[in-house]
């Protein structure tokens, strides 16, 4: 592995230098923050001990993922983080179906590393990138006599940032590439349907106020600077069983 | 083995907005036409249905409406001394596949271009002299004029009941609309649509600086109507799910709701889906087509002889048709000689972000693909390019289409890419920017070009389309001008920040700009510097018609599909009136 910045003192540097705030009691700030938000309690509160079921992760795996995503979007006073928002379990779900195994990646050879500007251009599907680099994070670390959730959150960014700059080589995964695509899809997870796993309870929907698959502004759009304020509704509200029917064109012509 | 099916008289290479039109028009005049997709068929309901239809993650993430990359993508280089690697995932630029094409997933922005574009080389020598432009655009005259086109941007218009406002109706300018157009011959068919915040402020701001704001004209609709083919379309009711979409609410003009309920009725026309055209089939003196060879979706070959063949595919698809099947000189940027792929060009993309305070709310989230409000006073050659260096320009507008968030939470320059400086940055800007497009012509350039790829091969075993592409500078001037301009209206709006980002080079293929893929298959007056003529007839195989933006010898500043759909029946009349009465070449080469 080459390049490898992150040394022990850095990381006993970085815990003096910053309060140790553990996953878990981010995780119960978080939904301590959700059930106050705007609007009504949700039938079923998310509950903070629901772990969600990996398929695709291994425990090692999980842990870091768990961690490292709540650093990517924390908790804080707007809400909360990623891990609230159930982001791993979207990626777990992502990684362990068709997205994982390569749904709409072009995966015939030859394989020549491209310019920038050509994208991505490696023979891993994400799962097994994600597969590939965590195992080499996990080892690298574990060298280094730590795991990545046991860091104190500022070494935990020192060490993405790291993976962010693209020096480290993690088993034929450029470290740039990886968290590249961690990044992207924990952003999907925040914020896509809950259908799919993450944005638990539309929590990330809430907090900028998007109101999700519903869909008819046509009295409000010139009703200018005026707030929405409506509960987001997610695909799993099936439309209230509202499907458009033309008089004259029909189904199936 | 190839089963041979019966001759038919048109076969059409690709069912979306181009396909379907030109195989409604000839079935009803009474040619046996058969229409061949690669894609499956879809409608309105049940495939376009809310709330299934409302997923960022599957639609705007996934491309779930897009050409199946991972059977046919292109490769790309931004260079001819590189070596072209595959777009292993659609990002830059999205074709559609299935029924109904590309257009199904489009946004209903509606223009035409103006008189000046389609004698550009010309034009541009008049005003600013012989050594004005860089000795290696290749610009060019279209061979066709936008006066003898106004008859057939109307038709289109009133097919699809495009919502606008007129400016300029038989040369005499209408307030509220654009007085940079070119004359039209009527109002458009449907009012302009109500206009969000980020177009009431825009509005606001560019008149206070001495513009001329007018609405988008839209093809999602701002009333209902009833198309000249007695098929009616509702009102848009701003769900902001419009691009990479099918909409549910039959309000967008797409096949489904302008033209294929006539089309699917007349027995003289036969849908195929799932069929991938492998190529037109030429005599054995490679001057007429005699059919073409497609593969079904079980894997079955057929060969199906036709009298005339229209490739109405997406643009660079064309281009493909053409290159896989020998017909026309493949370019050589090297001579300069050859014309299949020829002056491919693009779209040049600019944006500008107006930050304001929390109490200002924007609502993004309520939009349609077309409510914007827009200048033309930096579009085209709508403003003296003397001593700028470049020609084009930009429409400017706040045409925002959405608020979905997985793409959509911008955030100030300088804000990191993660952690809590950035979702505090999503949370606190998401609902109070504004975003300008700056919507940029593309000059042709003689580096620039499609070929086909020496290496890499699509799921049939046909080699894929190579494009080689990067901005030229010219473009890139027109970038920053425009971009500056853009700002000084984004200030006018009292923003707190104001960011613009105009187009940098290289060109790369990671990031969404447009789906303007243009030329390719040029049209023109020249054989030697086109591929078809004005009619769309390919000059080598004159039962050959390539009907797409393709035919652009260059972009300009609007959206292209308005100028396809004139194209469109501007070809249809030929082939109507002249073509099938006498078939032969319509113009002596």
């Amino acid at each position: 592995m080459a390049m490898v910045q992150l040394t022990r003192r850095n990381f006993v540097g970085s815990i003096g230098a910053a309060a140790v705030v553990p996953a878990t009691s981010m995780l119960s700030n978080a939904v301590g923050a959700a059930s106050v938000t705007d609007g009504p309690v949700p039938a079923k509160p998310a509950s903070a001990d629901a772990k969600p079921v990996y398929l695709f992760f291994n425990a090692a795996e999980a842990r870091f993922i768990e961690a490292a995503c709540e650093r990517l979007i924390p908790a804080d006073e707007s809400g909360p983080g990623a891990l609230a928002a159930g982001v791993p379990n979207y990626l777990d779900k992502q990684l362990g179906g068709a997205w994982g195994a390569g749904e709409r990646l072009y995966r015939s050879g030859p394989w020549v590393a491209g310019t920038p500007s050509q994208g991505y251009q490696l023979p891993f599907t994400p799962g097994e990138l994600f597969h590939t680099a965590l195992r080499a994070i996990n080892l690298d670390l574990e060298k280094r006599g730590t795991a990545f959730d046991s860091l104190p959150v500022d070494a935990q960014d020192n060490y993405l940032k790291l993976l962010e700059a693209g020096t480290l080589d993690l088993d034929g995964v450029p470290s740039g590439v990886f968290f590249s695509l961690l990044l992207g899809m924990t952003v999907e997870g925040f914020f896509s349907d809950p259908v799919y796993g993450g944005n638990r309870d539309m929590v990330a929907w809430r907090m900028i106020g998007f109101p999700g698959a519903y869909a008819d502004y046509y009295e409000a759009i010139d009703r200018h600077g005026v707030k929405f304020e409506r509960e987001p509704i997610s695909l799993a509200e099936d439309g209230r069983g509202h499907i458009h029917v033309h008089q004259d064109i029909p189904a199936n012509l | 083995m190839t089963q041979r099916l019966k001759e038919v008289d048109v076969v059409v290479i690709g069912v979306g907005m181009v396909g379907s039109i030109v195989a409604k028009e000839l079935a009803a005049a009474g040619y046996k036409v058969v229409g061949l997709e690669r894609g499956q068929a879809r409608f309105t309901v049940p495939e376009f249905q809310s709330p299934a239809i409302h997923d960022e993650l599957r639609f705007d993430i996934r491309k779930a409406l897009m050409q199946d990359n991972t059977r046919e993508p292109v490769t790309f280089r931004n260079h001819g001394s590189e070596t072209a690697l595959p777009v292993r995932r659609w990002e830059s630029f999205l074709p559609g596949t299935g029924l109904g094409g590309s257009m199904v997933h489009w946004n209903g922005q509606t223009y035409r271009f103006q008189a000046n574009d389609f004698q550009l080389a010309t034009r541009t020598r008049e005003r600013y002299g012989r050594n004005f432009l860089d000795p290696d655009l290749t610009i060019q005259d279209w061979g066709v004029t936008y006066q003898e086109l106004e008859p057939y941007y109307d038709r289109f218009e009133y097919l699809l009941g495009t919502s606008g406002k007129a400016g300029n109706i038989k040369g005499k300018i209408h307030p509220g609309g654009d007085p940079h157009e070119s004359p039209r011959s009527r109002e458009y068919p449907t009012p302009p649509m109500k206009e969000h915040f980020q177009g009431a402020m825009f509005r606001k701001a560019a008149t206070n600086l001495g513009y001329h704001p007018f609405p988008q004209p839209s093809s999602n609709l701002s009333q209902p109507y009833t198309n000249p083919e007695g098929i009616k379309l509702n009102t848009c009711v701003f769900c902001g799910f419009c691009e990479r979409y099918a909409c549910e609410h039959f309000a967008k003009a797409v096949p489904q709701t302008i033209i294929l309920p006539v089309l699917l009725a007349n027995p003289n026309f036969e849908l195929r889906t799932g069929c991938q055209v492998q190529r037109i089939n030429l005599d054995s003196a490679k001057k007429q087509a005699t059919g073409v060879t497609y593969i079904d979706a079980a894997g079955r070959e057929f060969e199906q002889p036709a009298s005339l063949v229209i490739t109405s595919s997406f643009a660079i698809n064309n281009v493909r048709m053409l290159l896989l099947s020998g017909i026309g000189k493949p370019y050589d940027p090297a001579s300069g000689k050859g014309v299949v792929g020829r002056n491919y060009a693009y779209q040049t993309m600019s944006t500008v972000a107006s930050f304001f305070d929390e109490d200002v709310i924007i609502n993004p989230f309520m939009a349609s693909g077309a409510s914007g409000t827009l200048i033309n006073d930096f579009a085209g050659d709508n403003f003296d390019h003397s001593g700028l260096g470049f020609i084009g320009g930009a429409f400017i507008g706040a045409v925002n289409t959405n608020g979905r968030p997985i793409q959509y939470h911008p955030v100030p320059p300088g804000t990191p890419a993660w952690g809590k400086g950035w979702k505090q940055a999503v949370v606190k800007h998401y609902n109070h920017t504004v975003m300008f497009s700056l919507h940029g012509s593309s000059v042709s350039q003689r580096q620039n070009y499609l070929d086909l790829d020496p290496t890499y091969r699509d799921a049939w075993g046909q080699p894929l389309l190579r494009m080689t592409f990067d901005f030229p500078q010219n473009d890139l001037k027109m970038a920053e001008y425009v971009t500056s301009k853009g700002v000084e209206i984004g200030k006018a709006t009292g923003a707190k920040q104001v960011a613009g980002s105009p187009r940098r080079a290289p060109y790369t293929v990671t990031q969404y700009q447009t789906t303007h893929n243009t030329g390719g298959t040029v049209m023109g007056s020249d054989p030697s510097t086109s591929v078809v003529n004005r009619y769309l007839q390919s000059w080598d195989v004159p039962n050959v018609f390539v009907i797409g933006a393709s035919a652009y010898p260059q972009n300009a500043s609007w959206n292209p599909t308005g100028t396809l759909g004139a194209l469109t029946y501007w070809t249809i009349d030929a082939l109507k009136n002249k073509y099938l009465k006498n078939p032969s070449a319509l113009v002596s080469a």
